[in-house]
């Protein structure tokens, strides 16, 4: 574990009787890929806004690269970028001109300004639409603009709020890839905040969950899993037979059935139309392949799940229902 | 050139080339040009029969008449700039914010390491120079083009006199533009802080009026009352249509430019007896305009106050 950057101690902000963020405490180690993880409407941009001294909370503090963010933000905004979820651009002038404006509200001299700008124009892969309107860019193009935005200043850490919001696959992954190889070469400290899990499952070196204002849960995605999910099985395999020329009541799937929950390391078999799941305490795919395949059933697929954010994501939006009532 | 311009300038650079690049302000540019140009043509056409029945061919301000005379086709200059000068401001500030907020670019804006009251008041900054510019460029124009075909140059004081109507005007818009400002903090829609700012408008320059003659029927004093009952009655009246900023701009710029002008309320006899009839000194008649002045200056900083922290006390999320 290295220094912390980012340190929240017991913020909160209340909006009226709604508490939009409920003593939340965080520490973002520098240089890593923090992933904020939540619904809709949990506080991630709130507590993004007070990071970034735009808000001011309503108890707690903020330190972000050692400074509080609420008394002096100027300073956290020098080393701190942020592009917000849905960035906006000036559509009348071009992404170059957009950039150099950022550049020299930051003090950039203009030469300075033209070189840093023209180089992270290329970075992000904008070199050729530089000179274009801001206003005819795609979504894509426009967050990738953003990032190069953000990076214009030279941040230590930046923050990206619901960064692949609207953009096609390709777009998210080569977005995903640009901040990643940003983040390693650059020695930035990134905050991701998103409610796509497996993106934030694809970069992020830790994880922390929010639900309605509080911190559920944090740490890396496999610790999560483990943490979360001893009490049941560690592995489902999912089997996919073929169920064409079959009655639904087969007997030889009830067969099948019987014979698998026999197996030692079997803890449940669960049937869904065509698919099988069967819950086991070890990796038995290749056991339970051939005992399919025994029982005379056709077996299209077979896979093994474990736990992902998915059903981490799920287990708390059940837990989370109540917080979302009570908020 | 080396010097790295502060943020603030930064900001009023861009906002400036915005406003000049924009079809808005060349539309309004365009309209101000040519009803500048149109009674500057109907001026000059008077001024010519006026000189030729002139009594007193010596008038000390025969320059100024440039800006105030009219055959009626066209009303003159300093009445246009009176009607056209609040469309400007509003013009000019009517989607400050929101329209920043709506695209998305405030949050953005804010993010950078600069105090949030730079934006506001870059943005006045900006439109304010924007303004100044125009007004002074178009008053020089008339007086260049004045000198040109009349062939008489102004004196000091008829100069002087211009160059305060000048500040007058851009000091009228002002209070447009900070009201509009402070309408776009207030809504969000673009379309809403526009039709709210020429709504406030037409209210000053059409209904109040009306609104005033009304009040002023009702509380006509009988026919017996009193000289001080009759001379109270009229500065009530006056002092209730001196709350609209336009009256404020008119009795200025009328007492500035027209120098015969000694009074702005009701005289009475033994006040102007024995009065020399000649053009008050620009010294008077700025002492006579000084509380419309004031009230002008109090009504901008008024406005300017409530947009700014409007605008500080606002919570900026994107869009």
């Amino acid at each position: 574990m290295g220094e912390s950057i980012i340190e929240l101690k017991g913020l909160t902000k209340r909006y009226g009787d709604f508490t939009a963020v409920d003593h939340l405490d965080l520490s973002i180690t520098k240089g890593e890929i923090f992933g904020l993880l939540g619904p809709n409407g949990a506080g991630k941009s709130t507590t993004i806004l007070m990071m970034l001294g735009l808000t001011e909370p309503t108890s707690g503090g903020v330190r972000v690269c050692g400074i509080d963010a609420t008394t002096n933000p100027i300073e956290v905004k020098k080393r701190v970028g942020y592009l917000p979820d849905d960035v906006g651009f000036y559509d009348q002038l071009s992404g170059r001109e957009n950039l150099l404006y950022t550049a020299r509200i930051n003090r950039l001299s203009w030469r300075d300004a033209e070189q840093r700008v023209d180089m992270l124009l290329r970075r992000v892969g904008l070199g050729e639409a530089s000179d274009k309107k801001a206003g005819r860019y795609s979504r894509g193009m426009r967050q990738r603009l953003g990032l190069a935005d953000v990076l214009v200043k030279n941040p230590a850490v930046i923050i990206l709020d619901e960064p692949t919001l609207g953009i096609d696959p390709i777009g998210v992954r080569e977005f995903l890839d640009l901040i990643v190889s940003l983040s390693r070469e650059e020695q930035v400290t990134v905050l991701l905040s998103s409610h796509h899990l497996h993106q934030v499952q694809q970069v992020c070196d830790s994880v922390g969950i929010f639900v309605a204002g509080k911190l559920l849960a944090q740490g890396n995605v496999v610790e999560l899993s483990k943490a979360l999910f001893s009490d049941r099985e560690p592995y489902i395999i999912e089997a996919c037979i073929d169920k064409t020329g079959m009655a639904d009541n087969d007997p030889r799937i009830e067969q099948a059935k019987s014979r698998l929950i026999e197996l030692a390391d079997v803890t449940s078999v669960r049937i869904d139309e065509c698919r099988f799941y069967i819950g086991s305490t070890q990796d038995m795919t290749a056991t339970v392949a051939r005992m399919l395949v025994d029982s005379g059933l056709g077996l299209k697929s077979l896979s093994v799940r474990e736990y992902g954010l998915d059903d981490i994501y799920t287990k708390y939006f059940e837990g989370g229902e109540s917080y979302g009532k009570t908020a | 050139m080396n010097r790295i311009p502060h943020p603030f300038w930064v900001i009023v650079q861009k906002e400036v080339s915005d406003h000049v690049r924009s079809w808005r302000f060349n539309v309004l540019l365009f309209l101000i040009l040519l009803t500048c140009f149109g009674s500057l043509y109907t001026a000059i056409t008077t001024l010519v029969d006026e000189t030729a029945k002139a009594s007193d061919a010596d008038d000390p301000y025969f320059f100024l008449k440039l800006f105030t005379l009219s055959d009626g086709s066209l009303p003159p200059f300093h009445v246009f700039v009176g009607f056209l000068g609040p469309l400007l401001g509003i013009g000019l500030g009517f989607d400050a914010i929101n329209s920043e907020q709506n695209s998305g670019t405030l949050s953005r804006i804010m993010a950078q390491p600069i105090h949030r009251d730079y934006v506001i008041n870059a943005k006045f900054t900006a439109a304010f120079l924007v303004v100044s510019i125009l007004f002074f460029a178009l008053g020089f124009l008339v007086m260049g083009f004045g000198m040109v075909i009349v062939g008489i140059p102004p004196t000091a004081e008829e100069f002087l006199r211009i160059v305060f109507f000048l500040l007058l005007s851009v000091l009228y818009v002002a209070f447009w533009l900070n009201l509009s400002v402070f309408l776009s903090i207030r809504f969000r829609q673009a379309a809403t802080s526009a039709l709210t700012a020429i709504a406030i408008w037409l209210f000053f320059t059409v209904f109040y009026q009306l609104i005033v003659h009304f009040v002023a029927r009702a509380m006509m004093p009988a026919d017996a009352a009193s000289p001080q009952q009759l001379i109270g009655y009229q500065q009530f009246i006056l002092n209730l249509m001196r709350v609209v900023p336009s009256q404020l701009y008119t009795d200025a710029t009328t007492t500035l430019l027209m120098p015969s002008i000694r009074s702005l309320g009701p005289l009475t006899m033994e006040q102007t007896y024995g009065a020399i009839p000649s053009p008050l000194p620009l010294g008077q008649s700025l002492l006579i305009v000084w509380p419309q002045l004031t009230g002008l200056i109090a009504g901008t900083v008024v406005c300017f106050v409530l947009s700014y922290s409007a605008f500080m006390r606002k919570e900026i999320r994107s869009r």
